[in-house]
Parts: C-alpha cells; structure tokens; sequence
C-alpha cells in the first residue's frame, strides 16, 4: 500500500535536504549543538519519511537492507578502532593524539570568543562520524524489519 | 521576561491540549499526529530551556522516527480503535 502521489513526491523532494542537514549536524558536531547520535537520528528521518510514502516492494531497490546493516557495522568500526588507535602511539584507550598537531582536525583554537574552526579537536569529529553512521543504519534497519513484517492488505 | 513567560505559558497550555487529544482521539492516525504535534511543542520548550541538544534529539526521534514507526504499526494493524 502506497500513499498518494503529493506525498511520494514531497517525500522524493525532501529526502536529500534532511541528509544534508543530518551531515551538518554531524560534522559541525564538536561545533555547536547536537552530534552523532541527532545528526544520524535526523539522517534517519529522512529514509523514513522515504519508506512511510512508499510501498515495501518500491523501497527495497533504493534502501537495502543489507546495506544498512554494513553502514552499522562500518560505524561501529570506526568508533573502536578510532579509540584504539591511541595504543599505536603508547598513550591509553581514547586517547586524542590528534588534537594541537596541526594536520588532519589538527588546528589550536584560538583564544577567546571566536565564530569556531572545524579543523580542530582532534580525534572528536572522527568519533561524531562514526555514531551518525552507526545511528543512521540502526534506526533504518528497524524501520525496514517492521515494514516487512506487517501484511499488505490488495487495495484497488 | 515577561514574553518568556508568556511564550512558555502558551506551549504548556498546548501541550495539555495535544496530550488530552492523543487520548479522546478514536482515529489512531489523528492521535499518531497529534503525538507529533506534542513532540514538536516540547522540543521549542526545551530550546527556550536553553537546552538545544535535547531539542534536535526530541525533534528528530520524536516528531519524526515515532511518528513513523506509528503510521508503520497503523498501516499493519486496524485504524480505528473499537468500542468495548
């Protein structure tokens, strides 16, 4: 069962601005307000306004299942290996060996009130990253299961 | 201050509203949207709280993840609740 046309259409429409602002959130984490786990929560609204409009049978081709359970599991990754990666340089779990060093999220932050750099607090965006990826494949993957699981009823 | 507490007082008279509608409605899709309604109330009040981290989350699960997963479990299930 799909919905009618205006909402296929405004769902097509509006689906790649609600990814962009769910990547704003994400990647201006360490920035301003929200983070991960809001900018993947919003990134996830998108797929679902996308999977409401739709019939089961529609969705499947342009938002796969199996696709989203890797996007979990590649954020997952990330997150670990991320925190790990502090062991390489003998510093503990977690620990930000990327911060002050002036390359990649490298940057100092300057001193007093400031309009904010994205290039800075180290090891920070790379985790926000990882949760909005995690958060974006988990909450589409529950969507996709309980869409699949209900009996469509034939409508004319 | 005074329009802060004005503002405030309207949101918390609308959340009375919307939350005794989620309840008298008998049309689940009616009461799946007046929830939303009610999510999108409470996250202005926890950004006028000065609280805009739990204001996007409240937004984004809320208003939009909930709502869906309601018109999922709706389009599954029967619309309209029965008389007992």
């Amino acid at each position: 069962m799909k919905m009618t046309k205006i909402v296929r259409t405004t769902a097509d429409v509006f689906y790649p601005f609600c990814l962009v602002f769910g990547l704003y959130v994400v990647i201006h984490g360490h920035l301003t307000p929200g983070g991960g786990f809001q900018g993947g929560a919003v990134m996830a609204t998108g797929a679902a306004l996308l999977i409401v409009a739709h019939a089961y049978e529609d969705i499947t081709g342009r938002i796969r299942k199996t696709a989203m359970k890797i996007l979990e599991a590649i954020g997952l990754l990330t997150f670990l290996f991320a925190g790990l990666s502090g062991i390489l340089f003998h510093r503990p779990f977690m620990a930000n060996w990327m911060a002050q060093t002036g390359k990649l999220f490298g940057n100092t932050v300057a001193h007093g009130p400031n309009p904010g750099d994205l290039n800075t607090a180290g090891l920070l965006p790379l985790l926000n990253v990882g949760v909005g990826i995690e958060v974006l494949g988990g909450l589409t993957v529950i969507l996709l299961y309980m869409l699949s699981g209900i009996k469509e009823e034939k409508k004319p | 201050m005074t329009p802060f507490l004005l503002l405030q007082a309207l949101i918390l008279l609308g959340l009375i509203v919307t939350g005794a509608l989620i309840i008298a409605f008998k049309d689940l899709l009616a009461a799946a949207i007046a929830f939303a309604a009610f999510s999108l109330l409470l996250s202005i009040e926890f950004y006028i709280l000065q609280a805009p981290d739990v204001a996007i989350a409240e937004a984004g699960i809320g208003a939009g993840l909930t709502t869906a997963i309601f018109l999922i479990a709706i389009r599954g299930t029967k619309r309209f609740e029965e008389k007992e």
